[in-house]
């Protein structure tokens, strides 16, 4: 059993926030995004947060500390991006292995700065896998719906390519997330076989999906129970939902998660709604409350923020997730 | 503790389906398979989609709990097809809230398929068949795919039909699932093979309690498995008899769910409600299928014709439809193309008319109305049809001597319509069914027949001033006749519409390449029903103009949408998909020497080759589709097909025993070597070069890991150093035939015209087949120890390949020469080439021998530029025409 799944059985692991909304506080430049490596580089490259991986590191190890410093078991590497799919945008296709290997890199010496200073409580790393810019299972052409921007086969070498630069960076745990098209998971868990099977490892894979709005589905059109038939044909460490809704809006949509599986549960939501100005504005004490309630319904074994948290809310979050016992799975 | 939480089967489209203990019996929908629906696999061929997703989705309405989709059928890209099918069902909510069962036979289309769903389905199917190493390889991937997985009870030896063949099957396949592949168990669906009983044969009596004791221990020993299957096949040979068939698959699925099947492919609509069943016939229909009484078959027969006599075809009806009116009677005779009684009613009909012809115009033409209406509502099929004009052609043949006495004039003809399979072309099955449709729908029809030059059908069209110019024509270059056919039309500002048919032209072909060279109209009729829709459209004047006009702007829509689309293929150059070609391992392969080396000359008696027809082509020719055997027992189509092939085995019969055709070829045997990666040189005994074949590579860039193929890479390259080998053949059945189906024509007999040429065209693909497996156990006898069964042959499980030069994987018309020349073809059998590069007899085949164990069919598909230039100059022929003969295969 790998130290994850130990301390899964002992407690409720919590999940960092917010890379972007951390990232966003330094306000970086253009010239700041290049860094003296990429200052020729012939195209914008504001905006690609991956990229501050190799031009601001110290900044990405900082913000990955403050998540630590909360309370954090685990912190997501700062990859969301981080396919040739996603790079293409940047024309950075090549530097997609670095981006990762470097990212997983940094987060593991944090993570282990930590561990070192206090082993009672181990901290992990999740490489972050996210679901690219493009759906294998709608058209993007509403006159052509048999169309595809992207195919299986694109997305799976594409993101094999990322896991094994996560792997290889020092992960120890894959989380698939913020799935708005469980075509490109199943995509992305395929690669994951591959490459498991190629090195004869196992490592903890970790899925998390997006129900975007109230209808109560992904965004390609399945149910709650739908997604989780559809994901579930290799071994998993956790099923859970992160992003687009706030803690309470999400919360129906985990109990029935919750009801049809024995998998461990994971959850990290935004910090609410966006408001007018598209800030979310969800007090640390607030969220607090609300997943409070969660693990009054023993819905939880793994729970963090996505959109909007920040170190005060995990803090928070850590405080409360501290005071329950996990979720008990039921032997299947 | 497990990781995973699985503990029945559960599956998912948009939505989930859960298979628990508790669960009624899946119902699957098998409507959308190309194989089982003639409906569905015309839409898929022409592309009409969205009608297409309407069948998927009326079954989804109707309550099917998963839809299986099967896209296995010769003419079509498989690949191509599911994908497409696929990616627009998951667009259409209301279908796709329901799991795929994605059905083929073929990996590659299985995989397509599963690449584009992203609900967990279920792959139908995988078996032993070929083996562990492959069964364990493609398990693995629909795991990694993420599917469930239907298994055949199918192994190296083939299908199981005992209950202890059943059970040792299935339990080896679960074991090596379950403990080698890691399959879940919940995802194990077994097929443990419905048959059919109350055949009369002994070793089928037992096949219902077989698959009952088999499904039952399957649920007792293989833990979570389900059991699935084809409920329709156990009443095979009740077809016909529907209130038998609905009874025993009621009954059959009663006492299969008690068994433990927990889901199928049941048609709806042919299930009685298990309750309802007449006490009798249950008990009767259980002894059967439970094998309760040695004479249970004899039984349940003797009863069967006592509720045969309710329905429309038994005896009793035939005694009661002579007691309607007359013109009652006379439909009757020709919607059910009875011929005993036509004269008799004829006569009584002129009679009382004032003039003979009055029984043409108002007598008969009512009833062929009535099969006009049936046909076009897919009421009627075409070997009806076909029977329907005979009976109408006797009839007007017994009254021609009273209408030319009365001399009053000529018989008001809807149109006249000119038919001709153009030149250099001779095939005409296609063309004579439309020309007999038409002529029932009162179309006067003047028939030129085949090879045709473009100069006699201008001159007949104008002489005879036809209203209608109907073409035909089944080879390639037989496109390129029709263009210039319509040039020269257009040229002499002729303005009579054209009708375009035939097994290689389509709607995108008529539209962007014929119908911009001609001012007047050109319309592609895909399939006889629709022939006498467009030809009347085309006539009436209240119809024409518009008609005329939606027709024009259709196809300009379909042209600029063909030429606007950027097809989103990529081309690798021919330097480059050389460098990607199919690699052999030449240094570990030793080529098997042939016993035999040269060129020698067979013949055949026919009975020798009965056993090696592919009969469903055969039906495909009568445009009826499905499987043989599977389509006598269609739900649709299966009482037609059934009748008509019994007329054709009492044909063929007649043929064997008073030898109405030969059966003769022509094959060789020579030392060859591939050269210049694409051409293959072939010499003789002592290394003189005597031929070189050219082939053409595939050119579209493919995923990664797949070759560019040319037949080339299945010879061994000259500088490998290994003495390779291949063959050639021209085979015959083509002569007399024409000679039998003109006597079958002067004796208005059009249906046995018809089969005959038929039959024909399939004795010389089996003479093929026969000539093939004695090459590879005999002449060459690189297979010797081959044992197929004649399923497994017309499958084409055996090794080595006999591709044909017109064909997907050597397109090249040109090559037929060579062979000719190399065998000394005409000589030796008599079959010429015209000047398209068609054989005549049209009854004859031709193609190469391909030993290597991996050589297998593929499709050129679409080659470049580039590829032209350097075959033209490899041809020794100007880039003009070799891009003429290249022409349907070159990318746009």
């Amino acid at each position: 059993m790998s130290p994850v799944e130990k301390a899964l059985q002992q407690r409720i692991l919590v999940l960092d926030g917010a890379m972007g909304t951390m990232l966003q506080r330094y306000n970086f430049s253009e010239e700041d995004f290049r860094g003296e490596r990429f200052k020729d580089f012939p195209h914008p490259l504001k905006g690609n947060n991956d990229l501050l991986s190799l031009t601001q590191p110290e900044a990405i190890k900082d913000v990955h500390a403050q998540y630590f410093e909360a309370g954090a078991d685990i912190v997501e590497t700062n990859t969301f991006s981080g396919t040739t799919i996603g790079m293409a945008d940047y024309h950075m296709e090549d530097l997609v292995y670095e981006l990762n290997y470097e990212s997983a890199r940094l987060a593991r010496e944090v993570a282990d700065a930590y561990t070192t200073k206090n082993p009672t409580q181990p901290r992990f790393v999740a490489g972050s896998i996210g679901p690219t810019n493009r759906t294998a299972s709608m058209s993007p052409d509403v006159n052509d719906p048999g169309f595809r921007a992207v195919t299986f086969d694109e997305l799976r070498i594409a993101y094999k390519q990322q896991v094994e630069a996560l792997i290889d960076g020092g992960s120890d745990i894959l989380l698939v997330e913020t799935i708005f098209d469980t075509l490109n998971a199943k995509a992305a868990l395929f690669a994951i076989e591959e490459v498991k099977e190629e090195r004869h490892l196992d490592i903890p894979v970790m899925v998390s999906g997006t129900i975007t709005d109230a209808s109560g589905r992904t965004l390609s059109g399945q149910t709650v129970e739908a997604f989780l038939i559809s994901i579930q044909h290799i071994d998993l460490l956790s099923i859970g939902f992160n992003c687009a809704l706030g803690a309470d809006q999400l919360k129906p949509y985990l109990k029935r998660l919750a009801h049809n599986t024995t998998l461990n549960i994971s959850a990290h939501p935004n910090a609410g709604l966006p408001n007018a100005f598209g800030q979310y504005d969800q007090t640390p004490e607030e969220m607090q409350a609300l997943i409070k309630d969660y693990l009054d319904d023993n819905l939880i074994n793994i729970i963090g923020g996505c959109c909007g948290t920040t170190p005060n809310h995990i803090r928070l979050i850590a405080e409360v997730a501290a005071q329950y016992q996990p979720r008990k799975l039921q032997t299947a | 503790m497990s990781r995973t939480n699985k503990i029945h089967l559960q599956l998912s489209g948009l939505e989930p389906l859960l298979v628990t203990e508790e669960s009624i019996f899946v119902n699957v929908g098998e409507r959308t398979n190309v194989t089982g629906s003639r409906k569905f696999l015309r839409l898929i061929k022409e592309e009409k989609y969205e009608e297409a997703l309407d069948i998927a989705r009326n079954q989804v309405e109707g309550g099917a709990q998963i839809i299986d989709i099967n896209m296995d059928e010769g003419m079509l890209d498989g690949v191509h097809a599911m994908t497409k099918f696929l990616n627009l069902i998951a667009a259409e909510p209301d279908i796709a809230r329901v799991p795929i069962m994605i059905d083929s036979s073929k990996w590659e289309i299985i995989e397509a398929g599963l690449k584009v769903i992203q609900g967990k389905g279920v792959v139908n199917s995988i078996s032993l068949k070929e083996g562990e190493q492959a069964f364990i390889h493609h398990a693995k991937l629909i795991r990694r795919y993420g599917a469930a997985v239907i298994v055949m009870a199918f192994d190296e030896v083939g299908q199981a039909d005992t209950y202890e063949r059943r059970i040792e099957i299935c339990k080896r396949s679960y074991d090596i699932l379950v403990n080698v592949v890691q399959f879940p168990a919940a995802d194990i669906i077994f097929d443990p093979n419905i048959f059919p009983v109350g055949t009369g044969m002994e070793e089928h009596r037992r096949n219902a309690v077989d698959f009952f004791k088999a499904t039952a221990w399957i649920r007792e020993n293989l833990p979570l498995a389900n059991i699935s299957g084809g409920v329709s096949n156990v009443s095979f040979s009740f077809r016909g008899n529907d209130k038998v068939r609905e009874a025993m698959h009621s009954a059959f699925l009663y006492h299969a769910i008690q068994h433990g099947m927990t889901m199928g492919i049941v048609n709806p609509e042919m299930l009685e409600i298990y309750d309802e069943i007449d006490p009798t016939l249950l008990e009767y229909v259980e002894d059967v299928l439970l094998d309760r009484r040695d004479d249970a078959t004899e039984r349940l027969l003797d009863l069967a014709e006592s509720f045969k006599g309710e329905s429309k075809t038994g005896e009793k009806a035939v005694q009661e439809w002579r007691n309607g009116s007359l013109q009652d009677r006379l439909t009757h005779s020709l919607v059910k193309g009875v011929d005993e009684f036509i004269e008799v009613d004829v006569e009584e009909a002129r009679l009382q008319s004032e003039r003979a012809i009055d029984v043409i115009e108002v007598n008969l033409m009512a009833g062929m109305n009535v099969v006009g209406d049936l046909f076009g509502s897919g009421k009627m099929f075409l070997p009806q049809v076909v029977k329907s004009a005979r009976v109408m052609k006797k009839a007007v043949a017994y009254l021609l001597p009273f209408i030319e006495a009365q001399k009053d004039g000529q018989s008001a003809s809807a149109g006249k319509v000119l038919m001709a399979t153009v030149k250099g072309d001779v095939h005409d099955i296609g063309k004579n069914i439309v020309a007999v449709v038409l002529g029932c729908n009162n179309f006067e029809i003047i028939d030129l027949g085949v090879m045709v030059p473009p100069e006699r059908i201008i001159e007949t069209a104008v002489r005879e001033n036809v209203d209608i110019i109907g073409l035909s024509g089944l080879i390639t270059p037989s496109l390129d006749e029709m263009v210039y056919l319509a040039k020269e039309l257009d040229k002499l500002n002729i303005k009579i519409p054209i009708m375009i048919g035939g097994a290689t032209t389509s709607r995108a072909h008529t539209a962007v390449k014929i119908a911009p060279e001609y001012k007047d109209t050109v319309v592609h009729v895909n399939d006889a029903s629709r022939a006498v829709t467009v030809a009347s459209n085309l006539l009436q004047a209240e119809t024409k103009a518009n008609y005329v006009k939606a027709i024009r702007e259709e196809y300009d829509k379909l042209r600029d949408g063909y030429l606007n689309r950027s097809r989103e293929k990529n081309y690798h150059t021919i330097a480059g998909a050389r460098q990607n070609k199919r690699a052999l391992d030449w240094q570990n392969f030793t080529p098997v020497k042939p016993n035999f080396i040269g060129q020698k000359t067979i013949e055949v008696p026919l009975e020798a080759l009965v056993d090696f027809i592919d009969w469903t082509p055969f039906f495909q020719s009568w445009q009826l589709f499905g499987k043989y055997p599977a389509i006598l027992n269609d739900e649709v189509v299966g009482t037609e097909a059934t009748k008509l092939f019994t007329d054709a085995q009492s044909m063929l019969r007649q043929m064997v025993d008073e030898k109405w055709v030969e059966a003769k070829g022509v094959f060789g045997i020579f030392p060859a070597n591939t050269v210049n990666d694409d051409d293959i040189e072939l010499t003789d005994a002592n290394g003189n070069k005597i031929a070189q074949f050219l082939t053409l590579r595939q050119q579209s860039q493919k995923t990664a890991g797949a070759p560019n193929i040319a037949l080339a890479d299945f010879i061994a390259p000259k500088d490998s150093g290994k003495q390779d080998y291949m063959g050639c053949f021209c085979v015959t059945t083509g002569f007399g035939v024409d000679e039998k189906a003109a006597r079958f024509e002067q004796n208005l007999d059009d249906y046995n015209a018809i089969m005959v040429k038929a039959l024909a065209d399939r004795f010389a693909e089996a003479l093929a087949e026969y000539l093939h497996l004695r090459v590879r156990k005999e002449f060459w006898g690189y297979a010797a120890d081959e044992k197929l069964s004649n399923s497994e042959l017309i499958a084409e499980d055996y090794k080595g390949i006999r591709p044909a030069p017109g064909y997907p994987a050597c397109p090249d018309h040109l090559e037929k020469p060579t062979i000719f020349e190399l065998l000394d073809v005409t000589n030796q059998i008599g079959v010429t080439l015209t000047e398209s590069m068609a054989m005549w007899p049209a009854s004859s085949v031709s193609g190469y021998y391909f030993a290597h164990p991996e050589s297998k069919y593929f499709g050129l598909g679409k080659i470049k530029e580039d590829q032209v230039a350097d075959y033209a100059q490899r041809r020794g022929i100007s880039l003009e025409e070799a891009m003429r003969w290249l022409g349907p295969n070159i990318a746009d």
